[in-house]
């Protein structure tokens, strides 16, 4: 199945299972989706629960918090991260806080699907990935699924969660498939998986950077003889430190790659989790490898210079070795 | 439209009554250093929540503002949890995690007071959302000020609204300023009922200090709602005694405006019609009177006597789900 698949899937399966999910945003209903994601929902569930919304984001982000407050249960989907910007007071001041401020009176029962990441000559204001923000609000769950597999049982999980989850996939990886079917279970927040078992060193990477690693680990396996461990975080909040932490005291070498700058973002996290957790068993220091502190470039050659990529994933595990 | 029944007009007078001595005991223990934090008070502005809130049933829900202590007592709020709230305390609505400005009660349909201006409009736009979706006839109101109008959220708010045509009740309670600011000076239109028009949604402006007043034209708009018509707007003018927040000299307003607050107070004008037409007297109001202050005394003891919040229940109520939020690492260091 498809990366773009497996959403509508999900939502699809949602849908039917819960009359009090329904699903919103700009162009989702009878367009279909700009990535084409969402097409035919709005043909088998009708206008009013797969709903297209006027480009106000604050607004029906708004409307998607009340409604989670009086017994429905919204997906919204936000088109571009970047566009978080013009809604983050719902989200962070309303959708995150609600439930603590109430005393744990009220449930916020809202799932938020956004495109995410760089690599499609998008510019600085739709290639952004912000999960380092939205992870470090108390009251959000942030996940990030790299496969098609992953987005059908994240999404599901979101859904039926009852607190405010943001699910942010990749627009680098739309075009990707596995073979998963239909009817994936849902997926536990905070489980990250190993990808790839290995021995000398741990690759931590989350959403398009699973697919870089692996490439690293290719090329490192056949040239170095190093065996790399590749770990998909999957869920940025809550974090699973103990896997982390377990992987960090088999291989003792850990490196983390982000599409995101790397100041007090998420690899800052990992490397954290790993020197709480293992720091008797490191052989060298965390690594993390992100693109330098710049928005996200348009020209494709900026753009290709600023991501890592596999060569910057080689190289920061031979400075370790 | 039919005459408002003598009980009625009675309960009018007492919820404002309860607003206003529930109001002036905060800001005497606020003064006192009783409360933390800091309070708004919608003292003389008592009028806007009272007649609205008269004209909806219990599952209709409020949205309300930083300003919020008449909107949620209006809507059946027990002063006892509010006062625990306000002082903190493990008993109040938010099991002191809220606090004045953040009031929230499920079972009242209070979808929270609101510390930020303008987020309570695209909310209230959700619930009306849902009435619809769940075929249900709840009707959402929400209360804002002039200060919250320049927010874009009530824009998107009123937008959404009429284009999906959902039972949303916007209420503008002008009370002159926003926050320090008067009206004039950031709202480029004489009146509330003109941005209405602007998004086709029907609006009425109203004295907001006479509640019969304000009570006609809530019942006229939430019916209009609740039926399919889409939402309403009623402006409600009023006055705003007291500062932005207790503490506030409000040396910006002109003292003779200061002076003559009391000529528009809502309590004194029900108070005189209700004696006028016979249906209370001396004896009556002092009745009242008693039952009111003894009301909130009864509040402040229950908040005094409610145990404090511990330290530690700040870690409550962050998640619905199991498991913690925080990262693991939080776990390992405690």
């Amino acid at each position: 199945m498809k990366y773009h698949a497996a959403m509508r899937e999900a939502l699809r399966c949602e849908l039917e299972r819960d009359p009090a999910v329904f699903f919103m945003g700009e162009d989702v209903g009878l367009p279909g989706g700009i990535f084409a994601q969402s097409r035919g929902l709005y043909e088998e569930f009708g206008a009013e629960r797969v709903r297209d919304t006027p480009a106000g984001e604050l607004g029906f982000m708004g409307a998607a918090v009340g409604a989670a407050l009086t017994g429905s249960r919204p997906v919204v989907e936000i088109s571009f991260a970047d566009f978080f910007m013009t809604c983050i007071d719902q989200l962070v001041n309303q959708a995150a806080k609600i439930r603590y401020m109430s005393g744990g009176q009220a449930k916020v029962p809202l799932t938020v699907i956004t495109f995410g990441g760089a690599g499609r000559n998008a510019g600085p204001q739709h290639s952004g990935s912000y999960e380092a923000w939205l992870g470090s609000v108390p009251g959000l769950r942030v996940v990030m699924p790299s496969t098609p597999h992953d987005v059908q049982g994240l999404l599901k999980a979101a859904i039926r969660s009852d607190d405010p989850t943001i699910v942010i996939l990749n627009k680098a990886l739309l075009g990707i498939a596995d073979d998963s079917e239909p009817g994936v279970e849902p997926i536990p927040f905070g489980k990250a998986v190993v990808r790839r078992e290995g021995e000398h060193v741990t690759i931590v990477a989350w959403s398009a950077m699973v697919q870089t690693a692996l490439e690293a680990a290719d090329i490192l396996a056949a040239e170095d003889g190093v065996s790399c461990e590749v770990i998909d975080l999957r869920s940025i909040q809550p974090l699973d430190g103990e896997l982390l932490g377990a992987s960090a005291r088999k291989t003792g070498r850990v490196v983390t790659v982000q599409e995101t700058v790397t100041f007090a973002g998420i690899g800052a996290e990992v490397a954290a989790e790993v020197s709480r957790r293992a720091f008797g068993w490191l052989d060298a220091p965390v690594q993390i490898v992100g693109p330098p502190f710049t928005p996200v470039p348009f020209a494709p050659a900026m753009e290709g210079f600023v991501l890592p990529g596999v060569g910057s994933i080689v190289g920061a595990v031979r400075e370790i070795l | 439209m039919k005459e408002i029944a003598p009980e009625l007009r009675l309960r009018l007078y007492e919820t404002m009554l309860r607003i206003r001595r529930f109001e002036e005991e905060t800001g005497a223990l606020f003064a006192a250093g009783e409360l933390p934090g800091f309070v708004h008070l919608s003292i003389g502005q008592e009028a806007v929540p009272t007649g609205i809130c008269a004209a909806l049933g219990h599952e209709d829900t409020i949205t309300a503002t930083h300003r919020g202590h008449g909107h949620i007592i209006a809507k059946g709020a027990d002063l006892g949890r509010m006062m625990a709230e306000l002082m903190g305390k493990r008993t109040g609505y938010g099991a002191g995690k809220g606090g004045s400005m953040h009031i929230f009660s499920v079972d009242l349909g209070v979808l929270g007071a609101n510390g930020i201006l303008g987020a309570g409009q695209p909310i209230a736009v959700g619930a009306g959302l849902s009435a619809k979706l769940q075929g249900s006839d709840r009707v959402s109101v929400t209360f804002f000020g002039e200060g919250a109008s320049a927010q874009g959220g009530v824009h998107e708010a009123m937008n959404l609204a009429a284009v999906w045509k959902l039972p949303v009740v916007f209420v503008a309670e002008i009370n002159g300023y926003a926050e320090l600011t008067p009206y004039q000076y950031h709202v480029s239109v004489p009146s509330m009922v003109d941005r209405a028009g602007g998004y086709g949604i029907p609006a009425v402006s109203v004295d907001g200090n006479d509640v019969e007043a304000v009570y006609e034209a809530a019942v006229e708009g939430v019916a209009r709602a609740r039926s399919g018509g889409g939402p309403v707007l009623i402006e409600a003018r009023t006055t705003r005694w007291h500062g932005h927040f207790e503490g506030d000299r409000q040396l910006y307003r002109p003292a003779e405006e200061l002076e003559s607050l009391a000529d528009h107070d809502p309590l004194t004008r029900q108070a005189d019609r209700l004696v006028a037409a016979g249906l209370l007297g001396e004896e009556g109001l002092n009745v009242l009177e008693r039952r009111v202050v003894e009301e909130v005394a009864e509040a402040v003891a229950f908040g005094r006597g409610s145990p404090e919040a511990a330290p530690e229940d700040a870690l409550l109520h962050v998640y619905a789900s199991e498991g913690a939020g925080a990262a693991g690492a939080a776990e390992v260091t405690r």
